[in-house]
């Protein structure tokens, strides 16, 4: 093969110049009023998000905030699918809210493509990674999956309370993503770390949070070096073989698309993972009937889905604009709350209710539009088998303690701690 | 009963071939696919197909033909 010198140069080359950004104060402290001071980033939040999105769909449905340099919250269906269709006006440039801005230069690209780019670039980009996630694809993670499920539930035997979310629900998705991209299982802990360095800790100082991701990119850097080294058939070998519009990626996509499979891969399913186990350890009914029917289970994880979806995208409002009633700002953040959008009354039955035997559930979990998430097949099957060893092999369980679970804050939102009595 | 995809509306969320797999299939890029010859859905697959385009996030699939669909409500827990 011929010599790849696209990463002669240090891992800085690998994203857009930290200086270019555009950074605005960071505003902590208790939220004095959800509709005009919304924050997703504090305790309050993680705590009782749901609640929160009922009261604000009822009397200011599309809310707003000063703090991250000026959010929107919409929290109706209706609202969110618009945004999430409208490309021209909203861009995806950066989908992580915080209080650095990359710069508008980076569109359509986006540092970390196909989810963080515009049309029309998107669409190729995506293309270049749909046929590794169609369902057919990721079926043949399936068997390995399950056994990897089987051996942590294995390591919990002996133990009366252990905590499903650290010490199962986490490890699935790591394991994966790091067998999908070719990354030695054993750099799995340190994964998390970089998980929550992107999506956690929105309001450190911004350049505490570029150091922090700086180190996911020399990661990831050595990597793209072994793989160059060594080539092998994975998706980093994929994403380094890949030609858009005649040429092999750039770099910055190169590393950009590995960082976004490994974040997105993991917090996500990590969280889908956690509160299906959390809602089925406090509903000994649901619990007892996905035991004793796994036919339900099918229907079971799409309302899981629906009523926990853990991901809330972020959008840039590319120009000034009056929407729906309210003034949007060149600039302003758009949280695409997909979990607020599936508990909206207007659009389900009984939204409020989790019915594991639900049988019409358009939900939005994985996001409308062109950016549906392109490894929702692969989240599917782990979320499927996770549950499946899970109550198959351990059909009794309960909250040990329901004030000691703690949900994660940000824009994914899952159980982080979670301690069931098993034994 | 006909069914169709409109290819300007689906993502590849891969509902209907999860719900419904003798009439619909995935393409290599995951988007959905119509395997029953012109569409027409035999009669015993006609639930199966409702279902498919009930549960459909993009609202891209589509039953033409259908007497019963038209009372039913979008979002509606199982009978």
């Amino acid at each position: 093969m011929t010599v790849d010198d696209r990463f002669a140069a240090g891992a800085g080359a690998l994203r857009a110049d930290p200086s270019l950004s555009t950074f605005s104060e960071v505003v902590t402290g208790p939220v004095t009023d959800w509709a005009t001071d919304f924050s997703h980033t504090g305790e309050e939040w993680a705590q009782d998000a749901i609640g929160i999105w009922d009261d604000l769909r009822q009397r200011c449905p599309i809310a707003h905030t000063e703090r991250f340099g000026g959010a929107w919250l919409p929290t109706r269906y209706d609202d969110v699918a618009a945004v999430a269709y409208d490309t021209e006006h909203f861009s995806s440039r950066a989908i992580i809210a915080s209080n650095v801005r990359p710069p508008r230069s980076l569109a359509p690209v986006g540092t970390a493509p196909p989810i963080s780019s515009d049309p029309p670039f998107h669409h190729d980009a995506r293309k270049l990674l749909l046929p590794a996630f169609t369902r057919t694809a990721v079926a043949r993670y399936e068997e390995s999956t399950r056994a990897f499920c089987s051996s942590l539930v294995d390591a919990l035997a002996g133990r009366d309370v252990v905590d499903a979310a650290a010490d199962y629900a986490q490890h699935v998705p790591v394991r994966v993503m790091a067998d999908m991209l070719g990354f030695p299982p054993e750099d799995g802990p340190r994964f998390r770390h970089f998980v929550e360095n992107a999506l956690e800790g929105i309001d450190l100082p911004p350049e505490e949070r570029l150091a922090r991701s700086s180190s996911l990119f020399d990661y990831l850097l050595v990597q793209i070096r072994d793989h160059l080294e060594h080539p092998r058939d994975d998706l980093t070998g994929h994403l380094l073989q890949a030609e858009l519009h005649g040429r092999r990626l750039e770099p910055a996509h190169v590393a950009g698309s590995m960082a976004l499979l490994l974040i997105a891969g993991i917090d996500t399913t990590w969280s889908a993972i956690g509160a299906s186990l959390w809602h089925l350890a406090g509903h000994p009914d649901d619990r007892r009937r996905l035991v004793a029917e796994p036919g339900v289970r099918t229907t079971a994880v799409e309302e899981f889905l629906r009523a926990y979806a853990p991901v809330t995208m972020a959008r840039l409002v590319k120009e000034d604009l009056p929407w729906r009633g309210v003034d949007m700002k060149a600039e302003d953040w758009v949280l695409l709350s997909f979990p607020a959008a599936n508990r909206d009354p207007a659009q389900f039955e009984r939204a409020d209710e989790v019915l594991v035997d639900r049988q019409v559930n358009r939900h939005a979990a994985f996001g409308l539009g062109i950016h549906r998430c392109v490894g929702s097949h692969l989240a599917r099957m782990e979320l499927r088998v996770a549950l499946d060893v899970w109550l198959d092999r351990v059909p009794e369980f309960t909250l040990a303690d329901p004030d000691a679970v703690r949900w994660s804050t940000g824009q994914i939102r899952g159980p982080r701690t979670l301690p069931v009595r098993i034994g | 009963m006909r069914i169709s995809i409109d290819p300007s509306l689906c993502q590849g969320h891969g509902r209907c071939y999860d719900l419904a797999p003798d009439l619909f299939g995935e393409d290599d890029e995951g988007y959905g696919t119509v395997l029953v010859p012109d569409g027409e859905v035999p009669a015993d697959g006609e639930d199966d197909a409702r279902l498919a385009a009930d549960n459909c996030p993009e609202a891209a699939v589509l039953v033409h033909g259908d007497t019963v669909a038209e009372d039913r409500v979008v979002g509606e827990a199982a009978p």
